[in-house]
C-alpha cells in the first residue's frame, strides 16, 4: 500500500476513464486497510480509489507500477478479490497515505460486485498500455499524507500559488540579473577613481610642468563629477581634503558672526548663512556638516557640539561653559531689575534653541532659577 | 505694626517649585520661616489648607504669583519635618502651626507667674489665656489645645500641675 499517492482524482488531459466499480475496498496485502469502502476508478493512465464518503481523500497508482494482477474467488463471507503485484516504488513518487508496507501486493475487495467488468478492463488498459503512448503531465497531489484524509482538493489554488512562485522567481532573477551589471559598474568605477588619483599623482610629481593651479582643478572637476571617493564615502565621509579646506574655511568666515552672536550659532544658522554668502557653488548640508566635524581635530577656533536634545551648534572654542553660563547670567540680570521686567529670552539677542539649553545647564548649575507661572516661563539670577 | 515680607515675597521665582535640589531647599527654607513668622504676627494657630491657597502668605496678588497646591503641600511637608506642624485630619486639610513650641510656651508662661510672685497660684486655663492680668503677654490668646500642652511641658518639668476642676481645667505653678 506504500505504492500509491495522493491524489485529486481529477483526470489529466489525455487520461480517460474506463471503468468505475463502487463498494471496494483495499487491502495491503492480506491486511484490510484502515479505511470505508470506496469507489475504484480505472483510467487510461492510472488505477484511482475514492473514499465514498469522503471525496477529498483519494489515492491513485500509475498502471505503470503493475506487474501483473489475479483474480482471487469468492468465497463464503468474503468477496472476490482482485490482487495486484507492484513494482517497488520509484523514488519520485508523491506522498502517500502509507510510508512503507511489508507488502509488495495490494488487494481490491469487490463488496458490491462487478470485479469481473473490472478484471476485464484492467486487463485490456494493461494490454495497450496507452498511458505509454500518451503520457499527461505527473498528477497534481495535493496535500500531505496523514492517516485521516484531509487535503485540498482545490487545484485552481495550487496552480495560482505556483504561478506565483514562478514569477517571484523569474522576478528574484530579473533583479539579481540587473544588479549584477550595477556591481560590474562599481567594479569599473573604483578602476576609473583609481585611475584619476594615479593621474593627480603622476602630476603632482611632475611638479614643474604643470601648475599646483591646474592640479586643482583637475580635481574640482573630478570632485564636480562626484567621484571625491564614491566608493569609500560611506566609511570615510569625513575625510577627504574637500571637507578639510572648507573647514578652514568656515574657520575664517564664522569668526565674527559668532562674536556677534555670543559665540553659538545652530547648525542651520550656518548653512543659511554660509550659503548666502557664497551665492554659487553651495554647500550640501552633508559637505557642510562633514567639515564641520573636521573643525576640531583641525585645531580651529571653533568646534562642533551636540547637545542633549540633538540641537547641533558651532561655537567659540573660547567659549568654556562657565564663559557661556556666567554670560547667560549677565544678560539675565541686566533685564531683571525689578520683577516686573523679564522675558530675557525674548529681548536677547540669541535664538531660543541656543538660549535655552544654556539656561538649563545654568539653572542645574544653580546660577539661574525659573519662574514657572501662567505668564509662562521665565529664567532669574538665583538669589536664594 | 504691618508685616513685613521678605525679599523673597517679590522675586517670582519664589513661588515656583525649583527643580535644583539645592535651590528648592533654599526656597523650603524661607517658605518656612514666612510661614511661621506671619502666623506669630497673626496669631493663627490652626491653617486650612483650601483657605491658605488664597490667602497672602501664598498668594502675592500684585506680583499675580501664587504657591501651586502641590508645592504648598510641599511646604507643609517640609514644616512637619521640622515638628511645627501637625495635621489634625488624615487628608491633610488641616494642621496645627506651631510656631513656638509647647515648651517655649511653658517658660514664658513660668516666667510671668514668677515675675509676678504667683507662684503656688492656682490658675483656671481660662485667666491665663484671656485674663486681664495676662493681656499684652505673649501668651494671651493662645488657643486652649497649645496651652494644654504647654503646660504639660511644664507638668514633665516639674514646675506646674494640671488639675481638673468642677467647670474645666486648671493649672498650679510651684
Amino acid at each position: 500500500m506504500d505504492r500509491f499517492s495522493w491524489s485529486n482524482g481529477l483526470l489529466e488531459i489525455d487520461e480517460t476513464l474506463v471503468v468505475q466499480q463502487r463498494g471496494v475496498r483495499l487491502y495491503d496485502g492480506d491486511d484490510k486497510v484502515k479505511m470505508e469502502l470506496g469507489v475504484a476508478l480505472l483510467s487510461t493512465h492510472r488505477l484511482i480509489w475514492r473514499d465514498i464518503k469522503n471525496h477529498e481523500c483519494c489515492l491513485s497508482i500509475p498502471l505503470s507500477q503493475i506487474i501483473f494482477f489475479e483474480e482471487q474467488a469468492a468465497g463464503i463471507g468474503k468477496s472476490a478479490k482482485i490482487v495486484i503485484h507492484l513494482h517497488p516504488s520509484s523514488p519520485s513518487k508523491e506522498p502517500g497515505p502509507f510510508q512503507n508496507s511489508k507488502y509488495s501486493y495490494i488487494k481490491l475487495s469487490f463488496k458490491e460486485h462487478g470485479q469481473i467488468e473490472f478484471y476485464r478492463r484492467l486487463t485490456e488498459e494493461m494490454t495497450q498500455k496507452r498511458w505509454e503512448t500518451t503520457p499527461v503531465s505527473q498528477p497534481l497531489s495535493s496535500g500531505t499524507g496523514t492517516q485521516v484524509c484531509r487535503k485540498t482538493r482545490a487545484v485552481g489554488i495550487v496552480g495560482i500559488e505556483r504561478k506565483i512562485e514562478e514569477k517571484r522567481k523569474e522576478t528574484d532573477k530579473n533583479i539579481s540579473e540587473a544588479f549584477e551589471d550595477l556591481s560590474k559598474l562599481m567594479v569599473k568605477a573604483k578602476e576609473m577613481v583609481e585611475l584619476s588619483r594615479s593621474i593627480a599623482t603622476k602630476i603632482k610629481d611632475k611638479q614643474g610642468d604643470i601648475t599646483e593651479d591646474e592640479t586643482i582643478r583637475f580635481k574640482s572637476y573630478l570632485l564636480s563629477m562626484g567621484i571625491a571617493n564614491p566608493v569609500t564615502r560611506e566609511t570615510h565621509g569625513s575625510g577627504t581634503r574637500y571637507h578639510m579646506q572648507l573647514a578652514k574655511q568656515l574657520g575664517d568666515m564664522l569668526q565674527a558672526p559668532l562674536e556677534e552672536r555670543g559665540g553659538m550659532m545652530a547648525l542651520t544658522e550656518v548653512y543659511c548663512l554660509v550659503n548666502r554668502a557664497r551665492g554659487m557653488e553651495l554647500l550640501s548640508p552633508e559637505d557642510l556638516l562633514n567639515a564641520c566635524k573636521m573643525l576640531e581635530s583641525m585645531r580651529l577656533p571653533l568646534r562642533l557640539r551636540v547637545f542633549d536634545s540633538g540641537v547641533m551648534v558651532v561655537q567659540l572654542q573660547s567659549h568654556s561653559e562657565e564663559e557661556m553660563i556666567a554670560s547667560a547670567l549677565d544678560n539675565v540680570s541686566d533685564l531683571n531689575t525689578n520683577y516686573s521686567s523679564s522675558l530675557s529670552i525674548l529681548l536677547s539677542s540669541l535664538s531660543f534653541l541656543n538660549y535655552f539649553p544654556r539656561l538649563l545647564l545654568a539653572e542645574k548649575v544653580g546660577h539661574l532659577c525659573r519662574d514657572d507661572s501662567v505668564e509662562g516661563l521665565r529664567f532669574y539670577p538665583n538669589r536664594f | 505694626m504691618s508685616f513685613e515680607w521678605p525679599w523673597q515675597y517679590h522675586f517670582p521665582p519664589f513661588f515656583t517649585l525649583q527643580p535644583n535640589v539645592d535651590t528648592r531647599q533654599k526656597q523650603l527654607a524661607a517658605w518656612c520661616s514666612l510661614v511661621l513668622s506671619y502666623c506669630r504676627h497673626h496669631k493663627l494657630y490652626t491653617l486650612d489648607v483650601m483657605e491658605a491657597q488664597e490667602s497672602p502668605v501664598f498668594n502675592n496678588k500684585k506680583m499675580e504669583r501664587k504657591l501651586s497646591v502641590e508645592a504648598i503641600q510641599v511646604v507643609f511637608e517640609e514644616l512637619r519635618k521640622k515638628g511645627n506642624l501637625e495635621w489634625l485630619d488624615k487628608n491633610k486639610t488641616r494642621c496645627l502651626v506651631m510656631w513656638r513650641q509647647p515648651e517655649e510656651w511653658g517658660k514664658l508662661m513660668y516666667q510671668w507667674v514668677s515675675k509676678n510672685g504667683m507662684v503656688n497660684s492656682v490658675f483656671t486655663l481660662y485667666e491665663l489665656s484671656n485674663g486681664d492680668d495676662t493681656h499684652g503677654e505673649e501668651f494671651h490668646g493662645l488657643e486652649e489645645w497649645m496651652l494644654l500642652r504647654s503646660l504639660q511641658a511644664l507638668q514633665t518639668d516639674g514646675k506646674a500641675e494640671i488639675i481638673t476642676m468642677d467647670d474645666g481645667k486648671g493649672v498650679k505653678f510651684f
